[in-house]
């Protein structure tokens, strides 16, 4: 190689170069940490929400509070979590309906069909599962665990290719359309890091949902857990949910 | 109502509500994976196929199908050029894209992708056509006058050594990297497969079959657009076709679409005799949404009329002509055939709800990024590619040169 060609080279590799480190710093950025309030320590909380299947009336409110607090699309495609209702039939078919997508509450609460032996309605919502797929399939890290649990979507490095989304058995997942990124419940972290409920929690009229810390001693999530006999969705895919479902029919998938 | 969302996608996602049938999960209205996801493992497949067919010529040493070594080698690479493009657009943040690279997440099947495609274009396929053109470049660099002699100069690395010993290095050079490149495109397209076969949350891709079905359709696609292209090239040229090399090409074609068949149909019966929960909503998947692209244009046009012809060519003893046309014919429908799987799987995956309660809709945009426009484009680019690799390339200029001037 002679000066010349040295010289030829030298001027491509050195922008490159640099362009490169810049990139390398971009990379070390804090991935899979989120914001919380100063002294919070995640390593010592552990969190989940039960449901009681049998306290839900189907009113829908923590669907609207969900969705006003975390800022989710109005447009019926898009919930960080929803309403099911199952109606049981008499000759053992099931039949199952999304409430949270109506336009406008029904006339009766319950439809007057003589067939229909049982009806219960199901919150859904994240998992937060402590094996979660979603998690495992991010190509950039964006999506991840908090150290108390919770699994968030960095929207910052979410680059929108909806891999996550497949992911999820549950169906918890939406892309965003405001931001192009991916979204879902995240058991309102910005309240739970300042001690609060999240906004669900918050507003049930029946105490459907509780929600909790699985390391505290005394807390109301572990008596519920001890009190109830628990079951989670979709066992068999080994997700272990912390959305932990009292008097769950096994027709709810 | 008054939209916080985009019009467009509005309207879209109403329509697809309006035909969900039965119970599905709310978020599972908007189809996440629509048809530019259909087109990457389509072009994927066929440059995996492309070069497993060149393959054959360097490292099996069947000689029959040296004439298209350097098409396959050329179709290869303007495919792959387009491969990671449908990826790119289809991001809800393009302009991130490089974080799969700068961020490695060893989980991730999609993420090592990124670096299987970067091995297998950088470390392959532009390795094995730089030494298989390299003598050309040399001497066309000779010949050549002005900017273009720059070119050939920049595209032969400025080696001017062509030596019967640097030639003989070429030929070794080429042929290692053969041998490394075959496993790569197996790894290149398996992966492909993997993306899907992985997700445990869905099974109508979940299946430890899926990589090696993607593999088997990815050498049957990449053959036959070899074959298309070769039969293409000789009546837009009207030359005369290498019959030797295109009954060759047609026995691979045909043999590969038998395994193909054979695996696929490995998967639905496993499937059907397992007869898992979610039989029942695949089946009626199979039976309703994707009875035409699946039942009709994947297995009946796409894989048992064209096995029909290709194995008729070799039973009868047709002219040269219809052979031309058989074997056309053929190649055409396997590639609808193989176009008709991509979609079956990657939109199919997404017509059932994971509750496997209900039936989604997709409703294909005309215009658009994700739109039927751009998937057309993304289709026509590698011949547009191809147009100019041949041109700058020029696959038998060697041969066209004439012995005097070998040396």
């Amino acid at each position: 190689m002679n000066k010349r060609d040295f010289l030829k080279d030298a001027i491509l590799f050195f922008p490159a170069a640099a362009t490169l480190q810049a990139l390398a710093k971009d990379a070390q950025g804090a991935a899979g940490s989120a914001a919380t309030p100063a002294g919070y320590d995640a390593t010592r909380h552990w969190y989940g929400m039960g449901v009681d299947v049998d306290k839900c009336i189907g009113c829908n409110r923590c669907v609207e509070a969900c969705k006003a607090e975390n800022d989710v699309p109005e447009e019926p495609f898009y919930f960080r979590t929803w309403i099911e209702r199952y109606q049981i039939h008499a000759d053992g078919e099931t039949t199952v309906e999304c409430i949270s997508t109506r336009a406008a509450p029904p006339e009766q609460a319950v439809p007057e069909d003589p067939t229909v032996v049982r009806t219960f309605f199901v919150p859904k919502l994240c998992n937060q599962c402590a094996h979660p797929p979603c998690v495992q399939v991010c190509p950039v890290g964006a999506t991840f665990q908090t150290q108390d649990g919770v699994v968030l979507v960095d929207a910052e490095r979410c680059i929108g290719c909806r891999y996550c989304i497949q992911a999820c058995p549950y169906g918890a997942r939406y892309l965003n359309p405001k931001t192009r990124t991916a979204d879902k419940c995240t058991f309102c972290y910005h309240r739970i890091t300042e001690g609060l409920l999240p906004a669900c929690v918050e507003v049930c009229p029946t105490e459907a949902r509780i929600f909790g810390d699985l390391k505290g001693k005394a807390d109301r999530l572990v008596r519920f857990h001890r009190v109830n006999e628990i079951s989670v969705l979709k066992p068999d895919l080994n997700t272990e949910p912390k959305v932990l479902y009292a008097k769950l029919d096994g027709e709810v998938r | 109502m008054s939209g916080t969302i985009p019009q467009a996608l509005y309207e879209q996602l109403s329509h697809q509500l309006e035909q969900v049938v039965g119970f599905i999960y709310p978020n599972e209205v908007e189809t996440q994976w629509a048809i530019l996801i259909v087109v990457y493992p389509y072009i994927t497949g066929i440059v995996a196929g492309a070069f497993i067919l060149a393959s054959l010529v360097k490292v099996f040493n069947v000689v029959e199908v040296q004439p298209i070594y350097r098409l396959a080698l050329l179709t290869a690479l303007a495919f792959m050029l387009v491969a990671g493009m449908p990826l790119q657009l289809h991001l809800g943040h393009p302009l991130r894209a490089y974080e799969i690279f700068m961020t490695p997440q060893p989980t991730s099947a999609m993420a090592m992708f990124g670096f299987v495609y970067l091995w297998y274009l950088l470390g392959i396929l532009l390795i094995e056509i730089w030494f298989e053109y390299r003598h050309q470049l040399v001497l066309m660099g000779q010949q050549a006058r002005g900017l273009m002699k720059g070119v050939y100069g920049a595209l032969s690395l400025f080696s001017k050594d062509v030596s019967p010993e640097a030639l003989a290095f070429d030929k070794k050079a080429s042929k290692f990297v053969t041998v490394i490149g075959i496993p790569s495109a197996f790894l290149l397209h398996g992966y492909v497969g993997f993306i899907f076969g992985s997700v445990k949350a869905n099974p109508w891709w979940g299946s430890v079959l899926m990589p090696i079905v993607f593999l088997m359709s990815a050498i049957v696609s990449g053959i036959a657009m070899v074959m298309f292209i070769y039969i293409l090239l000789s009546l837009i040229r009207n030359e005369k076709l290498d019959m030797r090399c295109l009954d060759k090409i047609g026995l691979f074609l045909m043999v590969a679409i038998i395994v193909d068949f054979a695996l696929e149909a490995l998967d639905y019966v496993h499937r059907i005799y397992q007869s898992e929960e979610s039989i029942g909503i695949l089946a009626q998947l199979v039976s309703s949404r994707l009875f035409f692209s699946m039942v009709i244009v994947q297995i009946m046009l796409g894989m048992l009329l064209p096995l029909l012809i290709l194995a008729m060519v070799r039973i009868a003893h047709f002219n040269e002509d219809l052979r031309r046309m058989l074997y056309f014919t053929s190649s055409l429908l396997i590639l609808v055939g193989i176009f008709s799987m991509r979609w079956n799987v990657v939109i199919g995956g997404q017509l059932y709800s994971k509750s496997l309660r209900g039936l989604m809709a997709y409703k294909m945009e005309i215009t658009g990024i994700e739109s039927l426009m751009t998937a057309l484009a993304l289709l026509a680019l590698p011949f547009i590619i191809l147009t100019v690799l041949f041109w700058l390339l020029p696959p038998r200029w060697m041969e066209r040169r004439g012995p005097a001037a070998v040396h």
